[in-house]
């Protein structure tokens, strides 16, 4: 595949307005699937949470999941949305072998939540008004893995096997209007909404919200216009990309990527892209034009879905706390600065840390150990910390653990590495590795007069009031120890023995 | 005593006084069907091991002394596009041969559950595409009055089953008048159901929202008996009503006609119409009259767009229904030479496994629903199916019950009108307008015509849910003919010849 070319980012957007799309599918966590009572958990062996309704077996009728139903209203209502008092489902009908039934239940001209509305921080401060199309609710395809050829997709496979544990699972689809006038921002605008709607769903309770796992997945849209036409440019939609982080590449890839087409006479081609998490670029998936015709025609297996004023009403109440409210209540709680808070946000920190605060570390102790060793690693590794081994309660127990005394900091850092090894929890590898710090001041005072004994004048100079000069010792006696001592105990110790 | 000639109602006596048993009713069935069905091809798979195992099961729990179901021991025949747990249902179909379901569709339960040895199922239009039976692609079925004429379709299986005494009583399926044009044709008696009455899991489906499943027999107290077992809310069939419509039996056994205003539908009476069948219409309504029926005209005038408006939903729903048989997880599979990608493997399956008529039905719907086109055909055609909701709406607020025969001619020539497919669709013109409605139907046969000596016949309508007045009316005008034509209209069937 050839590499694209592509145009300096900021020489495209001197040339050229940005307008980006958004469409988040999220999966939701109900105990079944949307139409059937199999179990919603398809990672089990393949093809056991099936039946003859997501197998799509002739007779089969579909009966809508009322908790999926509810599910999907509190998505509505929480971003905004008004609810459809007369929600339908239509048949979208394509062939492919992972649809059972090949055609998908979906919602069209009459999806359950519409026109809404959410506002979104970028990282510079900046908030942004993002409208809400509709969201709507549907079910997922089965899952299929191509075996053979070189590329894991269909073309020149020899074979692909086929997982329905997965068709069927609720899907709820969130699409927004075109967003304008982000700019330069329009990257990090994509990936803080994605990161909006999962904050919502995750304090909504309705999915698991895992990006890695694909519970949240996200197809961006993105177009670009010469700054001042009035008519929208030709879209491509890169699908399921799957991390925020790619989010942002993928936008500012394809913003880059159009403008130097457009930049040189050139045409975009209308159709969707598959984003290379590995190579950071994006290639030409199959055309998609608005003359896809899917045959939409309402289900006729299924009747309307009519939440009753009563049910929306009492969905309403139950609606958590809103991301906005909910960081201005956790940044006053942890008594961050704005600036510590805001990078806490930025870096998608806010869930582990809000975790392992209540797991009993102190806010400072777990914003020092996940925006510090843990984003590291996540950024060296090019991943989420989500999808990095290591969990909440793990960092508490490191966090105590130091607190307590029994390591250092130093030593801290080893072990959380050893935790992301997977060698364990904090405890079981401080004991494992004999790393807990020597509390014995016998064993001290023993290494500390050795360190006296050769470099004798150091005594002296403490006395004399030039208490510094416990330093090289204090550096010492940690050598001897390898380490495992804590620094201010040995300096307490040595300024006594001067007292002596 | 010759026991499949009594009637079901007499074989239940019989079993219940211990004048027979029922692994000797059964196996009279099954005799029956080995001496006569080789000539009227009713049965596509007989399953005599099965329907005995039951009746001896029902003897043994009946000489223990055991309560048992109301119907337990009464043979039945079953259309064959209901599931049936480990025993082949093709839907008439190439593409389903060999099939064995893993489960039973809703009715199938009920019956099982009613200990009713099942003797097989019985032959049908492909997919229940058609008015014949000729479409079948396991060959077609003669109608026992004349082995040479058409039994009506698509359920000529069921209705020649019991109108040739194989079975007392067959499920049939109606979307377009499959139960009630086969009853007449064979002088038998078939209702469709109010649709929603009748639980559609497991059928497989033609037209979704016409579908609808309902009894055949040789009287109106028989098929009362089966419409009580089978209706019911079904949770696992969404559009099944929530409401017990009442007793069928009870309104076959109390049947009045007192004060009964009876509608004769303007639009479905006189040209069009043959003869004969006009002659007895209208004595009918005479017989009628002297019961204590008030006759009244009613007029449909959007009758005339009915089967225009028919035969774009019912292909648009089927178009999607069939997407499911696509040889990747049951049924048919055909694997092209060449190169044989999914898209060839599902292309060749179809072509060789869908007959003429199915893939007919497949183009029309496709083109109905194709973007561009849905509004002027599928749209439109919803639009009729309103305005033919508003005349039965206004016909019923003047009249009861409403009155029409059933098919314009008697049985025509196996052969005839094969190769015109409009000609084809006009056998229905009566029957459509009740399941564009959603309304229940009855058949009853009404004499013979003087031209052939064939079967004539009545068509009953009723408003939804008013099931009940069928069975009312039926019962009592189906003693008024066996008053007039000094016996029951089924006696004046020829006896089927063996081999002939």
């Amino acid at each position: 595949m050839a590499k694209a070319e592509l145009m300096n980012y900021e020489q495209a957007l001197e040339k050229f307005e940005v307008v980006i799309g958004l469409e988040v599918h999220v999966e939701l966590n109900t105990k079944t699937k949307m139409f059937c009572g199999c179990r919603n958990d398809f990672g089990d062996e393949p093809n056991t949470n099936v039946c003859p309704v997501c197998l799509g077996l002739p007779g089969a009728l579909p009966v809508v999941n009322k908790r999926a139903v509810e599910s999907a209203i509190k998505i509505g209502l929480a971003i905004g949305c008004d609810i459809a008092p007369n929600g339908r489902f239509a048949r979208k009908n394509y062939f492919y072998p992972d649809l059972a039934k090949n055609f998908q239940t979906s919602q069209f001209d009459e999806p359950i939540a519409f026109e809404g509305g959410v506002e979104v921080e970028v990282p510079s401060g900046q908030v942004y008004k993002i409208d809400i199309e509709r969201a709507h609710m549907e079910e997922d395809a089965g899952k299929l893995t191509h075996v053979g050829g070189n590329t894991g997709r269909i073309q020149g496979a020899e074979f692909s096997l086929v997982d329905y544990n997965r068709a069927g699972v609720p899907l709820i689809e969130i699409v927004t209007k075109p967003v304008y006038g982000a700019g330069a921002e329009a990257p990090e605008l994509a990936a803080a909404y994605v990161r909006y709607i999962r904050e919502v769903v995750k304090a909504l309770d309705v999915s698991e919200a895992r990006m890695e796992r694909g519970n949240v997945r996200c197809d961006a849209n993105v177009s670009l216009r010469l700054h001042g036409a009035e008519k929208l440019g030709t879209r491509t939609e890169t699908k399921n990309v799957n991390s925020l982080r790619s989010i942002e590449r993928a936008v500012r890839y394809e913003i880059q990527r159009q403008a130097h087409i457009l930049a040189n006479g050139g045409t975009i081609i209308q159709e969707t892209r598959h984003w290379h998490e590995d190579k950071g670029t994006t290639s030409a998936g199959r055309p998609k034009s608005d003359a896809d015709d899917y045959r939409y025609f309402p289900e006729p297996d299924l009747v309307p879905v009519a939440p009753s004023k009563e049910l929306i009403e009492e969905l309403r109440a139950s609606l958590p706390e809103d991301p906005a409210t909910r960081r201005k209540r956790l940044q006053e709680a942890w008594g961050f600065s704005d600036l510590e808070f805001r990078d806490v946000v930025n870096a998608g920190l806010m869930d582990p840390i809000e975790e392992t605060v209540a797991a009993g570390a102190s806010p400072q102790a777990a914003r020092k150990w996940w925006s510090g060793e843990i984003a590291r690693q996540a950024n060296a590794d090019g991943k989420d910390v989500s999808e990095l081994n290591v969990t909440a309660a793990q960092v508490a127990e490191l966090a105590a653990l130091v607190e307590a005394g029994k390591i250092n900091d130093r030593i801290g850092r080893e072990v959380l590495a050893a935790v992301m090894n997977g060698e364990g929890n904090p405890g079981e590898i401080v004991s494992a590795k004999g790393l807990e710090v020597v509390s014995d001041d016998g064993a001290l005072m023993a290494a500390i007069d050795e360190a006296l004994a050769k470099q004798p004048d150091v005594l002296e100079k403490i006395r004399e009031g030039k208490v510094q000069a416990a330093g090289a010792v204090i550096g010492a006696v940690m050598q001897a120890m390898k380490g495992q001592a804590d620094a201010g105990r040995v300096r307490e110790l040595i300024i006594e023995r001067a007292a002596q | 005593m010759n026991l499949v000639k009594l009637t079901a109602v007499e074989q239940l006596e019989g079993l219940r006084s211990g004048a027979f048993t029922s692994v000797e009713l059964t196996q009279a069935h099954l005799d029956r069907i080995a001496s006569v069905d080789g000539v009227v091809h009713a049965f596509l798979h007989v399953n005599a091991s099965g329907a005995l195992a039951t009746a001896a099961e029902v003897d043994r729990k009946r000489a223990a002394g055991e309560t048992l179901p109301a119907l337990a021991g009464l043979p039945i025949a079953v259309k064959d596009n209901l599931t049936t747990i480990d025993e082949p249902t093709t839907a008439g179909s190439k593409i389903l041969e060999g099939w064995v379901p893993p489960y039973d569709s809703t009715v199938v339960s009920k019956l099982r559950a009613e200990m009713m040895p099942i003797l097989g199922k019985t032959n049908l239009d492909e997919f229940a595409m058609g008015s014949t039976t000729q479409f079948s692609a396991y060959g077609p079925t003669s109608n026992p009055w004349s082995l040479d004429r058409i039994p009506g379709g698509s359920g000529g299986g069921s209705a020649a089953a019991v109108g040739a005494y194989m079975a007392p009583l067959a499920i049939g399926s109606d979307t377009g008048g499959s139960i009630r044009y086969p009853a007449a044709m064979t002088g038998t008696v078939g209702t469709k159901p109010t649709y929603g009455a009748v639980s559609r899991y497991g059928l497989i489906a033609l037209g979704s929202s016409l579908d609808q499943i309902g009894p055949v027999a040789r009287n109106v107290q028989d098929a009362a008996l089966l419409h009580d077992v089978i209706a019911g809310h079904d949770e696992r069939d969404s559009t099944s009503l929530p409401e017990d419509l009442g007793s069928m039996v009870a309104a076959a056994s109390n049947g009045s006609l007192a004060g009964v205003k009876v509608g004769v539908i303007k639009e479905l009476s006189g040209s069009g119409f043959q003869a004969g069948i006009s002659a007895r219409f209208q004595e009918s309504l005479e017989l009628l009259k002297a019961a204590g029926a008030e006759i009244v005209e009613v007029s449909c005038p959007s009758f005339q767009y009915a089967i225009a408006a028919y035969y774009l939903i019912l292909p648009a729903e089927a178009s999607s229904n069939l997407a499911k048989f696509d040889s990747v997880r049951f049924g048919m599979r055909v694997t092209p030479e060449g190169n044989p990608t999914i898209e060839r493997v599902m292309a060749a399956t179809r072509e060789a496994g869908f007959g003429p008529e199915v893939k007919r039905r497949i183009i029309l719907g496709t083109y109905a629903l194709s973007s561009g086109y849905y509004d002027d055909y599928y749209g439109s055609a919803q639009k009729v199916r309103t305005l033919i909701q508003r005349d039965f709406d206004a016909a019923f607020a003047k009249a009861d019950v409403l009155v029409s025969p059933t098919a314009p001619t008697t049985a025509f020539k196996l052969g005839e009108k094969i190769e015109d497919p409009l000609a084809m669709y006009l056998n229905d013109i009566a029957t459509i307008p009740a399941n564009l409605a959603g309304i229940p139907g009855l058949s009853l046969p009404n004499g013979l015509a003087d031209e052939d000596g064939l079967p004539s016949s009545i068509q009953l309508l009723a408003p939804a849910r008013a099931d009940q007045r069928l069975y009312s009316v039926g019962a009592v005008l189906e003693k008024a003919h066996e008053n007039v034509w000094g016996k029951r209209m089924i006696d004046f069937a020829p006896e089927v010849k063996a081999g002939a």
